[in-house]
């Protein structure tokens, strides 16, 4: 076994029971941490296929950004999991039932895989086209241009999650004082005030 | 890329741009206050980008090195979808008022979720259909819970949402393992990798997987199980915008991806289509019988509909596809009118969906009462109406395709599904006395219900031409 052999085969078990444990784990911050786990082992994996900078983005964004994201909602949000997961047992051997099956199938699967005699070709022209360009450039050029569609409509995509997060969340309450700055400002003080001379003795009227 | 590319896209972008722009100005405007003038307007808006795709003709043209078609198929789905969205929004307009619903994000969701659905038909890769497929689902997603006071259509909008994201997880595998055996994700370059005959086991798997993903957006048997639940908690508007136009994207995609990427191995698919098909026809006629709200009802009636379109599809000929389409724009304007008498259903100023309400309504608008029958019998197939022109055109067209036992299978769930169709008539007409169901004086869901009764009557002489249409968008489909 070669040492990229030996790397591939750590990060692949890594990611798998990383994903099992990301699921099976009792506390949800350690969900989040196996999740993490499961991010770097993947970055590992693009590295061994010499996409370094999508592995790079994956550490930055996922890990840097939305895991550590993940981890405060999660320690924040006041979920009550244990009932979840009892729930959850109550189905699980039919789960497990189904998701056995299936794996079996894939590895039927697995035992007698062909690809397309084009199969090859194909995947060697989608390279060949940015001859000796770096990683960057090409996801630059499929991004900003071949696929420019997609990557508009994941742009739509994102607005519509943005106005649904809104639709679905946003109340605006009528029964609180909310701050007016023009009315502050306007504010005259020979309306809101007055002076008086209190004589002693006399009080006000 | 390049202008040309541009311009093959010009409708979806008119939309999603006109998108961008209502959101601006009712954010900056009135807020809620322009909702119904935006509706007015997106309507109008439907109706003219139909239009302007109608009769814009020509060849298939491709953009964006194949990542997008533009064919005779895609502008008779995209001029369906966007009629019965306009439809569904007008007839809308008043019950989401009444219940304080009538936000101004309404008609803009669902204006991203029609450039979903244009995306979607005139998908020519696996990216571009699962991105036009996102687009359209998670507009519903956020719709279905438009409601957000009530328990019932939060969980809709749930329960959508999370079986909508394992449906999109099991298309990804399959998409996956497609590209695996192929790759590529271009649907021209599947068809040539998988060559002529039976597929290999690696492209049957993707195919298996993928057919699984889409046939939950269509609600085919045995993926349907969100279906009633989520058409009876979302709001009833919203129910009928899921029973038409995302009907209508999901099995045309569905087609587009059997014929394009899948063409070569018919025999295949044609088999998977043909077992999804008769489950939904039986699940559809068997279990709607047990229904007492009529959303529910309604919404077996829709998985029972879509066999009936699938078993067209499964012929896996030019025909079949026709019949599909034809199938499917007859379905869409029953659907339409029997929403818009739901809509209308109610008492003491709340919306009324039991079905027991109905009763002896013929008393109280014979008018209406009349419309619904034509509907209900045409939703049956019973003969004289063009309800019974759309199952003759699927089973003769799965005759034609030598799969005589799916076309009695589908006469018999037929004539199961008829029962509850024909007890609807019953109650309006013959039902037991009970308290008396009040309709809403809408103009607009009066004329809704008299125009699509109309059409089921009128439409047998010719069925307003648009079998030329169908049998061309099948020509460029199947090629």
């Amino acid at each position: 076994m070669t040492p990229p052999d030996f790397a591939f085969y750590l990060f692949a078990v890594l990611v798998v029971a990383a994903g099992l444990f990301t699921v099976i784990a009792r506390n949800p911050v350690h969900s989040v941490l196996w999740l993490i786990l499961a991010f770097l082992s993947s970055a590992g994996l693009f590295v061994l296929m010499g996409a370094e900078f999508v592995a790079m983005l994956l550490i930055i964004v996922y890990v840097g950004a939305v895991a550590v994201l993940f981890l405060f909602v999660v320690m924040m949000l006041d979920v009550d999991f244990t009932s979840l997961k009892a729930e959850m047992t109550k189905y699980m051997p039919i789960a497990l039932l189904i998701g056995v099956v299936i794996l079996m199938q894939l590895g039927i699967v697995f035992g007698v895989w062909q690809t397309s005699d084009i199969a090859a070709d194909n995947v060697a022209a989608a390279t060949e086209r940015f001859g000796g360009a770096s990683n960057t450039q090409a996801i630059g050029q499929l991004i900003y241009d071949d696929y420019l569609l997609l990557f508009q409509l994941a742009g739509l995509i994102l607005l519509v999650a943005m106005i649904g997060a809104i639709v679905l969340t946003l109340r605006h309450r009528t029964d609180v004082k909310r701050q007016n700055v023009v009315s502050q400002i306007m504010r005259d003080p020979k309306a809101s005030m007055a002076l008086k001379d209190v004589k002693s003795g006399q009080g006000l009227q | 890329m390049s202008s040309a590319d541009f311009s093959v896209l010009m409708p979806q972008i008119v939309l999603a741009i006109y998108a961008m722009g209502g959101l601006l100005f009712a954010v900056y405007t009135g807020k809620d206050k322009v909702a119904p003038l935006l509706l007015w307007l997106t309507t109008a808006l439907f109706v003219l980008v139909a239009f302007w795709i109608g009769v814009s003709g020509g060849d298939s043209t491709t953009a964006f090195g194949g990542l997008f078609v533009a064919d005779a198929f895609s502008r008779f789905a995209s001029v369906t979808i966007l009629l019965s969205a306009a439809a569904v929004l007008l007839m809308s307009e008043g019950y989401m008022a009444r219940r304080d619903l009538l936000r101004f994000e309404y008609p803009l969701l669902v204006v991203l979720a029609v450039v979903g659905m244009t995306v979607m038909v005139s998908a020519g890769d696996l990216m571009t259909l699962y991105m036009g497929l996102e687009l359209q689902s998670l507009a519903l997603y956020v719709v279905a819970s438009l409601r957000r006071d009530s328990a019932k259509s939060t969980e809709a909008g749930l329960k959508y949402f999370v079986l909508g994201a394992l449906s999109s997880g099991l298309l990804l595998y399959g998409a996956s393992l497609t590209y695996g055996y192929a790759g590529t994700t271009l649907f021209s370059g599947i068809v040539a990798a998988a060559g002529e005959g039976s597929a290999s086991l690696g492209l049957l798997f993707g195919l298996v997987f993928i057919a699984a993903g889409l046939a939950f957006k269509v609600s085919a048997a045995p993926f349907h199980m969100w279906t009633p639940d989520v058409y009876e908690g979302a709001p009833t508007p919203i129910t009928a915008f899921f029973a038409t136009a995302p009907k209508v994207a999901a099995i045309c995609l569905l087609a587009r991806v059997v014929h394009d990427a899948f063409g070569g191995v018919t025999s295949d698919w044609q088999q998977v289509v043909a077992a999804l098909s008769v489950a939904s026809m039986f699940l559809g006629a068997v279990a709607a019988i047990g229904q007492s709200d009529i959303k529910r009802l309604m919404a077996y009636s829709s998985i029972n509909h879509i066999g009936f379109a699938l078993m067209g599809l499964s012929a896996g000929t030019a025909f079949g596809v026709q019949a599909m389409l034809v199938y499917m724009a007859i379905y869409v304007v029953m659907n339409i009118g029997t929403f818009a008498f739901i809509l209308s259903m109610e008492r003491d100023g709340k919306p009324v969906t039991h079905i027991q309400a109905l009763s002896l309504f013929s008393r109280n608008d014979m008018t209406r009462a009349v419309a619904m029958l034509v509907l209900m019998f045409s939703m049956a197939g019973v003969p004289p109406f063009v309800g019974f022109f759309g199952k003759y055109y699927v089973l003769s067209a799965a005759v034609d395709a030598g799969l005589g036992w799916l076309a009695v299978l589908g006469v018999i769930a037929s004539v199961i599904a008829a029962f509850y169709y024909l007890k609807i008539v019953y109650l309006i007409f013959f039902g037991p006395e009970g308290e008396e169901l009040e309709t809403t004086r809408s103009p607009v869901l009066w004329g809704m219900l008299m125009a699509s009764a109309l059409i089921m009557v009128v439409g047998v002489i010719n069925l307003f031409g648009i079998e030329g249409p169908a049998a061309m968008a099948a020509q460029s489909l199947v090629q």
